[in-house]
């Protein structure tokens, strides 16, 4: 547990914490009005006291949009992750650990899917689902399965082979109690690693999707939608990309520096 | 006698700050010129840092000189290695002084040719280049006795076996005529009778160059073998230093007489009936012969047992041939004894072991555990008959899982049985631990808070806890310190008096082996080439093989030296044959009751 109040550990789990505070209550206090809130007089400009991260071209606040938007990227995201997990580790493990023709069918469909570009795929879904939130977090989720599978599949692989799988085996543990037991734990580490990861992925893919329409819809703000809709404007209001473009990189930080301290305290190997 | 190096009270410490650690503390010694000095040690007793020091390798690990010289005598006078300027020690390493490492599968460049590793050095240090450097790398090929050298040139580190390998290395290290050589335990890693060839062509190199010899080892054995003059050092300090005829006949620091206490020796059990425990430093108790039951009653039984391993090839990684592990094995093994299996690695002892618990499954045979068919059981069956018989592995590192807690790890064959719950089955658990001498206060440790040895404990304590009547003892001390496999050892022989405990012994430790059998089979190529009584076998060696393995292995004791002369073993053939391929049956010849001898080969 000491690893947790180390200065990585404080400053990962602040910042995750402070995101979901902002996630979970920003739109509880702030009205939605803050965020769609047009001033057309100060379109695109720099941060000032009224608009303390500036506006975007259609005169937005820039600050109350990043606060509300984190709702939807960090729900999207962790959402999407989730059922990424929840699908890709049953996936993985089952063809690392079994094998055989098991492994090989289901690792042929990962491929298969591995085969199309993620955001590609997640369009594809998205498209045919219908863009709305439940849709864009299953289409972004689909599409970061077959990573998830592969990663989690070589992590069992490894697992399996190793001698106290064998010991285990010898000593008459079965099949469900080996996966529980001693598979499970020691992939653990992949999983964290990987899922924090695909975190900062899945805000990104996002942000694709809303672009291309199929995401956030307008003018409902998502960290994503906002990266994008700055794009014509870099050269003449930079911080319409860098205030998003910040909160995305912070969370990602904060999120990978909480799942390697996560990683650190679940294994006893760290542990006093 | 000339010195060629001497160290004068080194001091080197890891890590920083509060976290430095002290891995040699005050160590000095000399080795003069013809002379093989080893340093010999448990793991963590500073041997090989002391080694990297003078190659001014440690820095390059994390560790630092703090205190000491290091003095190399050159043609120019002598230099202090431990502050000479990094472009001097580039001058000095590989061409006065050369090394030669433990592994050689990885200390070579798979992706370049054996010349361009071996012409390597030649370029930096003498400016050879072209057919100066090629002419000179096939004589030094040809000075390591490799069979065909011209055309080794030419291959690669994968076509050439372990043995082959550990010469190139050498060759590397001679390639400029180094006035020290170090060896790094550069024969851990290889088979006895490869052993046996490379220390000898060690020896023959010394003796013909002159050069200085630093070795390190772990292995007392081959200490008595190859040594001049021996430094034992033991927690980063030198303990006893002196003549190698001294060191083995009247050791002074108490360590060595630990040590030296519990280093099996072959022959040691020539004369007696039935295996008995080392006799360690401060015991003071009769040891106890393990006497067999009379009359033997059989517990395992195995018959023409063959296990074959497929090989893919070809585009569509079709089936294309069989590696031929285990080829038509049979012996028995009585209740409350030990049968070993020894031979070299790849000889098939392993996956014999393995099959008769169906970890592996087998092509065909029979195995019968207290009248028991095994290769018959359906899959439930079989969970319930594998509570007869358990295994010990090898790597007590890697055969506990890291993230469960010891106390589960044993508790876990009773709780997949449901031998027991709740506060029994932590009894059984403590029972346990008492057991095998482990404190109880480490039931709630994880693997990683322990020694190898007492990881290897826990291995035990796990394979009693379902009371078997076979434990598969697969190379379970191989990986442990001297002094800690002889507590092991001694562990299970009690275990065997005390439970009527039957082992199958897999080893490849002749003298280990000697120490533990009442049976011993000799493997060769998947067959069983030499079975018989403990004794007959290591008395009355029929087989060549078997033969050439006692000749290969080192014995602790300076006084008999075999690695005179240059030794050239056969090397073992391929195991592999294409499918459809039909051995003939192993049949046997009787030289005495119960002592098989392979016919033909």
């Amino acid at each position: 547990m000491r690893a947790f109040f180390s200065g990585k550990g404080l400053i990962g789990a602040g910042i995750v914490l402070t995101m979901l505070l902002i996630a979970v209550f920003a739109p509880v206090f702030i009205p939605d009005t803050a965020a769609t809130q047009m001033d057309m007089r100060a379109r695109l400009a720099g941060p000032t006291a009224a608009h303390i991260f500036g506006t975007d071209q259609l005169g937005r606040d820039l600050f109350f949009r990043v606060v509300l938007g984190a709702q939807t990227s960090v729900m999207i995201a962790g959402a999407a992750v989730l059922m990424s997990v929840v699908i890709g580790l049953p996936l993985g493990i089952v063809s690392g650990y079994y094998g055989g023709v098991i492994d090989n069918v289901l690792m042929r469909l990962v491929d298969t899917l591995l085969s199309f570009p993620a955001l590609l795929l997640a369009l594809t879904i998205s498209a045919v689902l219908g863009p709305n939130l439940t849709n864009t977090i299953i289409a972004i989720g689909i599409a970061f399965t077959p990573f998830l599978a592969r990663i989690i599949r070589g992590e069992a692989l490894r697992v399996a082979q190793m001698p106290y799988v064998e010991a285990a085996r010898a000593a008459g543990t079965t099949d469900a109690m080996m996966i529980v037991r001693h598979i499970l734990p020691n992939i653990m580490p992949a999983i964290i690693v990987q899922g924090t990861i695909s975190l900062a992925f899945a805000i990104l893919a996002e942000a694709g999707l809303s672009f291309l329409g199929l995401g956030t819809q307008p003018p409902d703000a998502s960290w994503g939608l906002m990266i994008q809709a700055s794009r014509d404007y870099l050269d003449v209001a930079p911080w319409t990309a860098l205030v998003p473009g910040g909160a995305v990189a912070i969370t990602v930080l904060g999120l990978n520096m909480f799942g390697d301290v996560l990683r650190d305290v679940l294994d006893p190997r760290t542990q006093e | 006698m000339k010195q060629i190096v001497s160290i004068e009270n080194l001091h080197v410490t890891f890590g920083k700050g509060t976290n430095t650690v002290t891995a040699v503390k005050d160590v000095s010694f000399a080795i003069n010129a013809g002379e093989t000095v080893c340093v010999v040690g448990e793991s963590g007793s500073g041997k090989s840092v002391t080694s990297l020091s003078l190659m001014r390798l440690v820095e390059f690990g994390g560790g630092s000189i703090v205190d000491g010289r290091l003095s190399l005598l050159r043609d120019e006078g002598t230099v202090d290695l431990a502050t000479a300027s990094p472009a001097t020690m580039r001058d000095i390493r590989g061409d006065e002084i050369g090394m030669i490492f433990q592994e050689p599968m990885t200390s070579l460049n798979p992706v370049f040719t054996i010349e361009r590793q071996l012409t390597d050095g030649l370029r930096v240090h003498r400016g050879l280049t072209g057919h100066a450097a090629k002419a000179r790398a096939l004589e030094l090929l040809k000075d390591v006795r490799i069979p065909e050298p011209e055309q080794r040139l030419k291959q690669y580190p994968h076509e050439l076996s372990g043995g082959m390998r550990q010469r190139v290395v050498i060759a590397i290290a001679m390639a400029c005529q180094p006035r020290l050589l170090i060896a790094d335990e550069p024969t851990t890693a290889l088979d006895v009778t490869i052993q046996a060839e490379i220390l000898a062509l060690i020896n023959r190199l010394k003796r013909d160059t002159g050069m200085a010899v630093m070795f390190i080892t772990h292995d007392m054995a081959v200490v008595a073998q190859i040594a001049d003059r021996v430094v034992v050092m033991y927690r980063g300090e030198v303990v006893e230093e002196g003549p190698v005829a001294e060191i083995f006949a009247a050791p002074q620091a108490d360590y060595t007489k630990a040590l030296l206490a519990a280093v099996p020796r072959l022959g040691d059990m020539r004369g007696k009936a039935a295996p008995e425990p080392l006799r360690l430093v401060g015991d003071t108790s009769d040891p106890k012969p393990l006497r067999p039951r009379d009359p033997p009653e059989p517990l395992l039984e195995v018959k023409n047992l063959t296990t074959y391993f497929p090989v893919k090839g070809g585009p569509l990684r079709r089936h294309v041939a069989n590696v031929h592990a285990v080829e038509d094995v049979s012996f028995t093994l009585n209740k409350g004894e030990t049968l070993s299996l020894v031979g070299e690695s790849g000889c098939g002892k392993s996956t014999c072991g393995r099959s008769i618990l169906r970890l592996v499954e087998p092509t065909s045979g029979s195995v019968i555990v207290d009248r028991k068919d095994i290769l018959a059981a359906q899959p439930r069956d079989l969970r319930r008959l594998r509570r007869e018989m358990q295994m010990i592995f090898q790597d007590p590192f890697a055969s506990l899982n890291p993230y469960m807690r010891l106390s589960a790890q044993v508790a876990e064959p009773m709780r997949n049985f449901g031998l027991a719950r709740g506060s029994e089955l932590q009894d059984r658990v403590a029972g346990l631990f008492d057991r095998v001498e482990l404190p109880r206060a480490y039931m709630r440790r994880f693997p990683h808070e322990l020694s190898g040895g007492q990881r290897q404990r826990i291995a035990i304590a796990r394979a009693l806890a379902v009371s078997p009547k076979l434990i598969i003892a697969d190379e379970a001390v191989s990986a442990l310190d001297v002094s800690v496999q002889a507590q092991v050892l001694n562990l299970m022989m009690e275990l065997q008096a005390d439970l009527g405990l039957s082992f199958l012994f897999i080893s490849h430790d002749m003298a280990v082996v000697e120490r533990v059998s009442h049976h011993v089979a000799v493997m060769y190529l998947g067959r069983i080439v030499e079975i018989g009584p403990r004794a007959a076998i290591f008395e009355n060696p029929q087989h060549e093989y078997t033969k050439a393995l006692m000749l290969a292995v080192p014995i602790a004791d300076p006084s008999t030296r075999k690695l005179e002369g240059d030794l050239n073993f056969k090397p073992i053939p391929s195991p592999m044959h294409p499918r459809g391929y039909a051995p003939a049956p192993s049949q046997y010849d009787t030289v005495a009751p119960g002592h098989l001898v392979l016919r033909g080969s």
